[in-house]
């Protein structure tokens, strides 16, 4: 329910931010948006628009969950991740900045050197697949940022995860 | 029979010439042995203490508050009312009437006198009485400060009152730097707060823009080292608490840094850094910048800290599979594992008095704080919750103050303490949810 309501709340703010601007290019016709393949009913930006970064998120999937105090990666994390990579590599305008984060079991310390190892097994995956190194960072958050807060295997499970957050991609050409 | 306290620019001390303050029975019964405590709390008699002019009767009877509330607060202590008083104490040189206290089995009275001079200063003298044996315990001390330090003046003579009678050093003077927290767990606020170990004088160091951690102090108490995630990654700061300026130690690179304390020599500082997903321990030198790297191994190595005279570090590391104790040289090398119980050990700290490490323990879903021997020895779980984590030593090391979150969507952090014996667990006086709590050292 939670989640549903973030999610919603994500997809307004992504609409209302893209409303705003690109409603020149919208306007004029000739932006990369309208004379995209998407042209009909697509707004640039939006999560529909697959060069965005809310398509990235939604469609893509920005996030793999790690086994309890693991940061290996799983047959779905991979798949999840290759997606990922092969997003990143047609959408070259963008950077990824990895954030690892951990479940509340464990303590503060030992958490954030695990979400470091999650981040950075994320970030090696995508640059395997050929994305450079260069536009890929990390950050952990140990158990600072948990997704549920229920306290419960279900909800930890959720938590450990790495988040992909693409940024800097201004889709101009 | 000498007593002497800590002379600074804002406090002086110094013995009352008492012509009676000499004579001490050898088998004073006003004591209590910490590693062999009695059951029942000892009963004081703690009355409002005289003011000896119109300025100090506003101090007078909250000074007494403070010392009576220090030593109730150990759960050695008990306050017997003063509904129950046979006699009062009026003025601070009568005579005590001995059998009228012990008619209400009061065992030891504390009586005291404030003055407050034109120039603002205050004196609280005080004297400590032992009843069953009739004499004084210690002579009549006398302690000076500004009003607005009354609180300080409070907790050093409840600290006297505490050493005579246990023995032990004192611990009341002192403060706690914590991470306060608002909001709920998936959208926290943190800032670090500083604030007198009871909860009194409560003042913000940061604002909650930022995610902080960890705070912990300089071995004087005047700087505190944190992490903090304002540059977007977790890196170690350094906060100067007098003038609540900061900088960041982190190095150019950009690594992620945390888990940072103080040596004892006050310019080392050991800390973690984390890159390409491997997490190890260093030192910096804040006199000259220059960093050590001690581990170099492909596991987690974290929660560094010292022993108090400087040559060890003990730490934390998943190098045997799962998370457990070292402790290896100040310098690097060689560590011995230390940890062997069931579960996941973490945040090590070295006692103050160097004989005990405290730990936070996982096991069966459940966490402890501990204290084991140096060697890894005798372990002893002091508490048992869904999560308590990060303990931190009083400056006499015979308290624990950690972090106790509750669980769930409503789970809060609060701060807790607990004796080394395990017993008297209590909760701490915060303005709202906090964790992470660090213990200064006594104040100057």
């Amino acid at each position: 329910m939670m989640k549903m309501k973030k999610v919603a709340a994500l997809l307004l703010v992504a609409g209302a931010l893209s409303a705003c601007s690109n409603a020149d290019r919208f306007g004029n016709g000739d932006g990369p948006g309208a004379g995209g393949p998407g042209a009909g009913g697509i707004v640039p930006g939006s999560a529909n628009d697959p060069r965005s970064a809310a398509y990235f998120q939604q469609t893509i999937g920005d996030r793999v969950l790690f086994p309890v105090d693991q940061s290996t990666l799983t047959d779905e994390a991979r798949t999840v991740l290759a997606g990922q990579a092969q997003w990143l590599l047609q959408n070259t305008e963008y950077t990824a900045r990895i954030e690892g984060h951990a479940d509340e079991q464990g303590t503060r310390e030992y958490n954030l050197a695990l979400g470091a190892r999650r981040a950075n097994a994320v970030s090696e995956y995508l640059v395997s697949q050929g994305v450079s190194a260069a536009r890929v960072n990390q950050v952990s958050y140990g158990k600072e940022r948990p997704l549920e807060i229920c306290s419960a295997e279900s909800c930890y499970a959720q938590n450990r995860r790495s988040v992909t957050v693409v940024g800097g991609g201004i889709p101009t050409s | 029979m000498t007593h002497v306290l800590n002379i600074t620019t804002r406090f002086f001390a110094f013995l009352m010439m008492l012509a009676c303050a000499t004579a001490l029975s050898a088998q004073d019964r006003l004591r209590i042995e910490l590693d062999n405590p009695r059951v029942e709390p000892v009963p004081l008699a703690i009355p409002s203490f005289v003011a000896e002019n119109g300025a100090a009767q506003e101090y007078a009877a909250q000074i007494a508050q403070v010392v009576a509330a220090d030593l109730v607060g150990t759960g050695l202590f008990r306050q017997v009312s003063q509904d129950a008083f046979i006699s009062n104490i009026t003025s601070f040189d009568a005579p005590v009437q001995y059998p009228d206290w012990r008619a209400i089995n009061v065992e030891g009275l504390i009586s005291g006198a404030v003055n407050v001079a034109d120039d603002g200063r205050v004196s609280v003298k005080f004297r400590v009485y032992d009843i069953a044996s009739g004499a004084e315990l210690g002579s009549g001390l006398q302690l000076g400060g500004t009003t607005a330090s009354w609180r300080r003046l409070a907790h050093k003579v409840a600290d006297t009152v505490y050493s005579r009678i246990t023995g032990e050093g004192p611990y009341f003077d002192s403060r706690v730097v914590y991470v306060s927290e608002t909001g709920p767990k998936d959208n926290r606020r943190k800032r670090l707060a500083i604030m007198d170990y009871d909860g009194a004088n409560l003042q913000f160091l940061t604002d909650s823009s930022s995610i902080v951690l960890a705070p912990r102090f300089s071995p004087t108490g005047d700087r505190v080292l944190y992490t903090s995630y304002e540059t977007g990654q977790p890196q170690v700061y350094l906060l100067d608490v007098g003038s609540v300026q900061r900088r960041a130690l982190h190095d150019e690179s950009g690594a992620m840094t945390f888990a940072p304390r103080f040596g004892p020599n006050g310019s080392t500082v050991v800390y973690s850094a984390s890159s390409g997903g491997n997490t190890d321990i260093f030192t910096v030198d804040l006199r000259t910048g220059a960093r050590a790297r001690l581990t170099s191994a492909p596991s987690i190595e974290t929660a560094p800290g010292f022993s108090p005279d400087g040559t060890q570090i003990v730490f934390e590391s998943d190098r045997s599979g799962s998370p457990q104790l070292y402790v290896m040289s100040a310098t690097g090398g060689e560590a011995r594992r230390i940890s062997f119980g069931n579960g996941r050990y973490g945040t090590p700290v070295w006692s103050p008095r160097g004989d005990l490490i405290a730990f936070t323990k996982q096991n069966d879903g459940r966490f402890h704080i501990g204290v084991m021997r140096t060697d890894g020895s005798d372990e002893r779980l002091l508490t048992v919750s869904f999560l308590d984590e990060g303990p931190t030593w009083s400056p006499n090391g015979r308290v624990i103050m950690f972090m106790r979150e509750t669980s769930g969507a409503d789970g809060q952090a609060a701060l807790y303490s607990v004796d080394i014996s395990g017993r008297n667990l209590r909760r701490v006086n915060t303005q709202g949810a906090g964790s992470d709590p660090a213990w200064s050292p006594l104040l100057p």
